[in-house]
């Protein structure tokens, strides 16, 4: 993959629309990503095919996930990405009827997640997940967080009483929810609620986080937290986010796959999708002249 | 046309309508309901005494108390509460969370649910069979217990089941992405969620098998027995005993049935009383569950 040598300004004067200033400014201070394109992967999908039944929902994707950065998903609604995220950590298999076909390898091991001996659960304890709708458990904000630590076998009070601090640090909730911490998780905002999913996520400390538009419930203020939030742990974990927001996924993410009809049409840095996209669908999509 | 306000005075008319309709049809149930708790009350209330409850049946209406009866329904209650809640529960849970989906399950679906509406006087007769001339088992508690715990099975299984499917997936997806198995999914998740529907379907069955009499009565329950079962509690080790399982029985809806087919009114008058222990049984029985519910609403 090659750098884009043209400034984002160029390319934005070349097309001259407000949707591309707005966007080739967002991706403007991520140049730090491109000279990093060639690090390690944490995940590679390799000809990836997935049936709902008779329904092909995803056809021969391919998609390098980088570890340590974002990379977001963008596409129209019914596109599939819902469908490849939960290929991840096999959700699907929660389903009948459910059909994977092809390889996303996991590193450092390289163990294909849709592999048919691969244990599902297995996958599930290294790989996180937060849902597009905030899905607290009806428990108490900590026991929230403490779950995913608890089916780890960790219950020593002293050890989750740290872990539960950090993962709700991290996920930025701790200075809000410190005081009420035995509360039902239900008396929270949405906003709140959903960052408690995130801190839920992060707990266990997954090596990949899957974000399933994880602010589309959220209003501005809390959307500008979670996706500070999101940049932030990107030093630490890889994220892989779809996102219906192009905005959002200018600021946060470091590399972009677009998909159309269950194909991935073009996958690159964000800098370049979001500036100088190769495929004509894509550069339409992401200027808002989707056809 | 029709102006704005004529319409919304127009729903407003059907609306009052309903609401009148509703309240008329609601009291005339609630003044049935009345009428018979008061009829029963005024009739029991004069006889109830501590004696009515110590003493145990007689020939003599006067000195005839209900000491073995309400002791029976007590005990067998107790089984039939430990045999239908595990059991329906671990068959509700079963059905809707581990069950293929195959014909077969379609099968048992529709089975659980029709056995629901068997008439109870059939189990009746399938523990006459089956366990005291079967297993030769006896006309005992634990087999009141076993055919009422029977009869209630379904209500159990259908209660659990209706509960744990109006959980939202999201529950189940969240905890699966976590990491969880299967068993941490139901026993962290969908079982504590669903206790509030397990719990009120469990009331409703023990409610219902309280009352019972004809299955019962085909197992030979008594109306005249003078000594009570053994002790559950004893002073030596292991301090439980389980002989009163054994045990020839009584039960309350037995024993006013009697009473009621006796020419005296004196008699009658018993039956009323003994209605009146039932009644608040059933009564501290559904608020025990509506505490038990309260305090898990608390600790969510
Ligand atoms: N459980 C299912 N059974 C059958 N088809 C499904 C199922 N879930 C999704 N699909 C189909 O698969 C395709 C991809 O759906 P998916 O949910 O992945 O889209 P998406 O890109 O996430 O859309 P959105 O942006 O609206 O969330 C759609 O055509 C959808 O109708
Ligand atoms: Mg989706």
């Amino acid at each position: 993959m090659t750098v884009d040598p043209k400034s984002p300004t160029t390319s934005e004067s070349q097309r001259g629309s407000m949707n591309d200033l707005n966007l080739s400014q967002l991706v403007e201070g991520r140049g730090d990503a491109q000279a990093e394109t060639g690090n390690a992967l944490r995940a590679d999908v390799q000809n990836l095919n997935f049936w709902y039944g008779d329904f092909q929902a995803l056809k021969g994707i391919n998609l390098p996930v980088h570890d340590k950065k974002v990379t977001a998903l963008i596409g129209a609604s019914g596109c599939g990405k819902s469908t490849l995220l939960r290929c991840f950590n096999r959700m699907h298999d929660l389903y009948r009827n459910n059909r994977y076909d092809g390889a996303i390898n996991l590193y450092p091991e390289g163990d294909n997640i849709v592999g048919p001996k691969t244990d599902p659960m297995l996958i599930r304890l290294r790989v996180g997940m937060v849902f597009q709708k905030p899905n607290p458990f009806p428990k108490s904000i900590y026991e929230n967080v403490a779950a995913g630590l608890r089916i780890r076998g960790i219950n020593k009070r002293s050890v989750l009483d740290d872990k539960v601090e950090a993962a709700l640090t991290g996920a930025a909730l701790w200075t809000e929810v410190k005081d009420r911490l035995g509360e039902s998780a239900y008396g929270l905002s949405g906003g709140q609620q959903q960052r408690l999913c995130i801190a839920r996520a992060l707990a266990p400390e997954p090596e990949l986080l899957l974000l399933d538009e994880p602010t589309s419930a959220l209003d501005p203020i809390a959307t500008a937290k979670v996706e500070d939030l999101i940049e932030k742990l990107a030093d630490t974990i890889t994220i892989l986010i779809v996102t219906h927001n192009m905005q959002q996924a200018a600021r946060i993410s470091d590399h972009v796959g677009y998909m159309h009809l269950g194909e991935m049409v073009e996958f690159d840095l964000a800098s370049r999708i979001f500036v100088k996209p190769q495929k004509e669908q894509t550069r339409a999509y992401v200027t808002g002249r989707f056809g | 046309m029709k102006s704005y306000s004529q319409i919304v005075q127009g729903n407003k008319r059907t609306d009052a309508t309903f609401v009148a309709a509703g309240l008329v049809l609601l009291l005339i149930a609630m003044l049935t309901l009345l009428a018979l708790i008061f009829d029963l009350a005024s009739q029991g209330i004069p006889r109830l005494s501590w004696d009515f409850l110590t003493n145990f049946p007689s020939r003599r209406a006067a000195r005839a108390g209900i000491l073995s009866s309400w002791v029976g329904t007590s005990l067998v209650m107790i089984v039939t509460a430990a045999l239908a809640i595990p059991l329906g529960v671990a068959a509700g849970v079963y059905l809707e969370e581990y069950a293929p989906k195959n014909w077969v399950t379609d099968v048992i679906e529709i089975n659980v649910t029709n056995l629901a509406g068997v008439p109870s006087i059939i189990y009746g007769l399938l523990a006459l069979g089956l366990f005291v001339y079967g297993l030769n088992m006896g006309q005992t508690v634990l087999v009141a217990g076993m055919v009422l715990a029977l009869l209630i099975l379904p209500i159990v299984i259908v209660a659990t089941r209706e509960g744990i499917r109006s959980l939202p997936q999201s529950m189940r997806e969240g905890s699966y992405a976590l990491g969880a198995d299967q068993w941490q999914t139901v026993s962290r998740h969908i079982l504590p969620s669903a206790r509030p529907a397990i719990l009120t379907g469990a009331i409703v069955g023990l409610s219902r098998a309280i009352g019972e009499t004809a299955p019962v009565i085909t197992i030979g329950a008594l109306t005249f027995i003078a000594f009570l079962p053994p002790s559950p509690v004893q002073d030596t080790i292991p301090f439980i005993n389980f002989d009163w399982l054994e045990s020839p029985f009584s039960l309350l809806p037995i024993q006013m049935f009697n009473w009621i087919s006796r020419p005296q009114a004196s008699f009658h008058v018993n039956a009323a009383a003994a209605g009146l222990v039932l009644l608040s049984m059933t009564l501290l029985m559904n608020s025990v569950a509506i505490y038990i519910r309260y305090r898990l609403r608390k600790v969510l």
